[in-house]
């Protein structure tokens, strides 16, 4: 029984100590000061004026889009490039594995300054294509990490099975392999645009004077304080994706079609 | 008399609303070979999970060799379990898996050294010391988690469907394999299984179990001749459970015949519940049967034809070396010694059920 | 009985379209933004500004300068990572026993709080630290001794295990759901006790898990030079700080290339780790 307890305790205080600092930004995001460093009372008056706020609406509209771009871009090569490891020989398929992990072990500083020396010597503008190019790099090994183990399970004699009963080969591959690897690309591609919408180290290093995502907006904006409308946008992402995250996993599945005419 | 070593008192085990164990009563006489016998979810594993330590029954009380064991965490109790699928330590090597428990005892190197070589040699598997386990097939694998628990020489051994991961051949050698070691160890064993040909052959008294209740103990000459009642009789073996009518005692009408048998004592105009095992029904001349009848399915089995005869109604399952072809009008008798008389169920939770495995 | 150890069978392989064809685009992507811009950081931290070849710029690390702050990196990346290992394996443990759903687990640890950025969560922690900050408040009022750390190296530790410490617990959550209950009870069935099944069974069986753990955490940590800027004041420089410096201030590619290198010598030796105890070759990061 004491046992239970102090494990329940524990778990408490871990989640306390992860998700501290974030109910700390949602109050601050209410607080009428300017500063952080002191309650100025309530007031909703950030979420009013985040909106008039170009320059933030413009990052996030960058991040947004970065996010979305890379994980849709890196989706589908990652999804590619499991298929074809998948059917590679041993020696191969080690040898892309330990390239597809370099990203994923290398140190994210290392990661970014190779990547800014590689758009320098290319002489590249680097602004909003030079992030999206970089975003989708370090997004790849997500994809197919979490394409992978999809892509064990599967069953081969599924495949030959549709084969078998007529399917072209392209008909047996999007009818019936897709579908079974449909959760790990979705689940790849969420993990992608989180990835990137969180990013802030390869971005630092890879955009342009001009050129912000929220990250970067935020890194500048350290050493004069951080505006509160940037709390508040944080606060709003936040919230909306609990919002999702809670509908998707506590909206009970509907077993029958709804009645028609009963409210 | 021997004695008894393991007594369950009283167990009553609960899983949410699922009631495991409903006051199961149930006593193993040291040296025995028993057998917990019944399909999925009868209750067997949790039964040798609560004597193995693993589980806490809600009530009731185990006792071992008379002294109450009920609160005894697993490591210190004088009894060792081989687990489904083994469960070896995947990351120790063979000699190291069957040390375990000595070394945890502080035995001697020079006696862990003797006990791993013969443990080794017990299980036909000299050799392997320095092996590690996910090198070995199933059926070694499995020598090896009875060798790592009998070294500790305990009073008795719990076995959870230790051969359910193998194939039959393989099943069949262990199973021979497994009658040897206990006869040359004489400890007691607990064998848990859903597959009755293994019962009937292994165990000196089988407990057949379904939904919680214990619905038969006997001897497996018992359990399989005289079941207690039509799940038992459905579980062990192929039947012919037939409703029927007690007349009176030794004379029993089925399917509207008269057959005599030789059970007493179930009243008069009683209805019953009959169990003929097919290799039991007789084929015969029409007319010089008790019923008659039409084949109506023939299926050549190796040892026997299986044959399905149509006769007032009732599809007979028969067993025979003679064959009669399909369409063919044939008699039916049924010895008397070969009629089982069973109660009806008291409950609908006796009633047979259909097993898939 | 056959004494050969049973085969298992090679699986399967199929290839569903032209093998060439999938492999072309994941080959060419990877080549040109992960193999060539690392061997790039190789050319120009071996080389000075008119293109000579040099180890001075790897050499510069033994300056005083550099070698302090590549010791305190690695101290301080020590450190959050063994606390980070501490904190996690007994969470790790307890949610395995649980059989929390693994997705629900992970969304709750890993990718919820990251819809919070990252800048702003760690900057949250300068005000919770404060001297007149939350958890100043509280510990005054519970007439408890009051924490002073914002602007030390224990803040930049306690930013680093705040931020790594999901990487810690999904590895070995990981390897501790792998592992057999039966295995567990095995142990305890032939005698050992809770402490010798941890010691003897449990733990030599997590050890994946924990390798894994170790090396998501300590690359970033040696490596950052964000929390060490949030958390650290700007007195505090680590490696990662200097390197940035050399790129975004000082312009010195050569010389920020060439402290790269040593770095990933280090990283090196942490991937060489994670390769001899990740048979598989999958990564069981994620």
């Amino acid at each position: 029984m004491i046992k239970k307890y102090a494990q329940k305790i524990y778990i408490a205080l871990i989640f306390i100590f992860m998700y501290a600092p974030i109910v700390t930004l949602i109050v601050l995001s209410f607080n009428a000061s300017r500063t952080r460093a002191k309650w100025g009372g309530f007031t909703l008056k950030w979420y009013g004026a985040l909106f008039a706020n170009a320059e933030i609406m413009q990052a996030l509209t960058n991040t947004l889009l970065i996010a979305f771009l890379s994980a849709l871009i890196a989706t589908l090569i990652g999804t590619v490039a499991t298929l074809s490891i998948n059917s590679m020989k041993r020696a191969n398929r080690a040898l892309f594995m330990s390239i597809t992990n370099i990203p994923m072990l290398n140190a994210e500083i290392v990661t970014g300054i190779s990547l800014m020396l590689l758009f320098l010597t290319l002489r590249a503008k680097f602004g909003f294509t030079t992030i999206l190019l970089s975003h989708i790099t370090f997004n790849i090994p997500y994809v197919i990490l979490s394409v992978m183990p999809r892509m064990k399970q599967l069953n081969p004699s599924v495949y030959e099975a549709a084969l078998d009963l007529g399917a072209s080969k392209s008909q047996a591959f999007f009818r019936v392999v897709f579908p079974d690897l449909m959760p790990g690309i979705l689940s790849g591609f969420l993990m992608a645009f989180t990835m990137s919408l969180d990013d802030f180290i390869i971005t630092h290093f890879t955009k342009g004077p001009g050129v912000d995502t929220l990250s970067t907006k935020i890194y500048t904006e350290v050493k004069k304080g951080i505006k509160p409308e940037m709390y508040a946008l944080s606060t709003l992402i936040f919230v909306t994706v609990l919002v999702l995250l809670l509908l998707v996993n506590h909206t009970p599945k509907p077993k029958e079609p709804k009645m028609p005419g009963r409210s | 008399m021997s004695t008894k070593l393991i007594d369950l008192q009283h167990i009553t085990k609960t899983y949410g609303d699922n009631t495991v164990l409903d006051d199961m009563n149930l006593y193993i006489r040291e040296n025995e070979f028993l057998t917990l016998l019944g399909p999925s979810g009868c209750g067997k594993t949790t039964t040798l999970r609560i004597i193995g330590g693993f589980e806490k029954p809600d009530q009731g009380v185990v006792l071992f060799n008379g002294r109450d064991i009920t609160n005894l965490p697993p490591n210190k109790r004088q009894l060792n379990t081989v687990f489904q699928k083994y469960a070896l330590f995947p990351h120790m090597t063979i000699a190291e898996n069957i040390a375990f428990g000595l070394k945890i005892k502080g035995k001697t190197k020079a006696y862990i050294e003797d006990k791993i070589k013969y443990a080794l040699r017990l299980v036909n598997l000299d050799g392997f010391g320095s092996r590690m386990p996910d090198s070995l097939s199933g059926g070694q694998q499995q020598r090896i988690a009875i060798a790592r628990a009998i070294v500790n020489e305990p009073k008795l051994l719990l076995l959870d469907e230790p051969l359910g991961a193998l194939d039959l051949k393989l099943r069949q050698d262990m199973q021979y394999e497994l009658i040897r070691l206990k006869n040359e160890l004489g400890i007691t064993f607990i064998y848990v299984t859903h597959d009755q040909e293994e019962a009937l052959t292994m165990s000196d008294t089988i407990v057949v179990m379904n939904q919680g209740y214990i619905q038969q103990i006997g001897t497996p000459e018992k359990i399989y001749n005289e079941p207690e009642n039509a799940f038992v009789a459905d579980f062990i073996g192929d039947s012919n459970i037939i409703p029927s009518t007690m007349v009176r005692d030794e004379l029993v009408e089925i399917l509207g015949a008269r057959f005599a048998c030789v059970d007493k004592g179930f009243g008069t105009n009683k209805p019953v519940d009959v169990v003929i095992r097919p290799e039991d029904v007789d084929l015969v001349a029409p007319g010089d049967g008790t019923l008659t009848g039409e084949v109506t399915h023939l299926i050549f089995k190796g040892v026997h034809y299986e044959m399905e005869v149509t006769a007032n109604g009732f599809e007979w399952l028969v067993h025979s070396t003679d064959m009669f072809p399909v369409g063919a009008q044939v008699g039916i008798r049924v010895d008397p010694f070969d009629i089982q008389i069973m109660n009806k169920p008291a409950s609908e939770d006796e009633e047979a059920v259909t097993i898939d495995e | 009985m056959n004494k050969a150890a049973v085969k298992k069978p090679e699986s399967i392989k199929i290839s569903y379209f032209n093998q060439k064809l999938l492999t072309a685009p994941y080959l060419v992507w990877s080549a040109a933004f992960i193999v060539i811009p690392l061997c790039m950081i190789f050319y120009y931290g071996l080389t000075d500004k008119s293109g000579a070849f040099t180890l001075e710029n790897v050499i510069s690390i033994a300056s005083a300068e550099h070698a302090k702050a590549l010791w305190l990196s690695l101290l301080l990346s020590f450190v959050s990572t063994l606390i980070c290992l501490l904190l996690a394996y007994p969470l790790a443990m307890i949610l395995a026993q649980k059989n929390v759903s693994r997705q629900s687990f992970i969304v709750l640890i890993f990718i919820l709080p990251m819809w919070m950025n990252f800048l702003l969560r760690t900057l949250a922690w300068q005000t919770l630290l404060e001297k007149t900050g939350v958890i100043n408040s509280v510990l005054s009022f519970l007439h408890l001794p009051t924490l002073n750390i914002i602007n030390t190296p224990g803040a930049i530790i306690l930013g680093m295990v705040y931020n790594f410490l999901p990487f810690m617990v999904l590895p070995l959550y990981n390897s501790l759901t792998k592992i057999d209950p039966n295995v567990v009870n095995a142990a305890y069935d032939l005698g050992a006790n809770a402490v010798q099944t941890f010691l003897r069974v449990i733990l030599p069986l997590s050890v994946p898990g924990v390798i894994s753990g170790i090396t998501m955490v300590f690359v970033p940590a040696l490596t950052t030079f964000v929390i060490s800027n949030l958390l650290g004041g700007s007195k505090i420089l680590l490696i990662g700080n200097v390197i940035e410096q050399e790129f975004t201030q000082a312009s010195n590619w050569h010389l920020g290339s060439g402290l790269s290198i040593v770095l990933m010598v280090f990283i090196l030796i942490n991937m060489l780790l994670t390769a001899i105890f990740d048979k598989n070759g999958e990564g069981n990061a994620l």
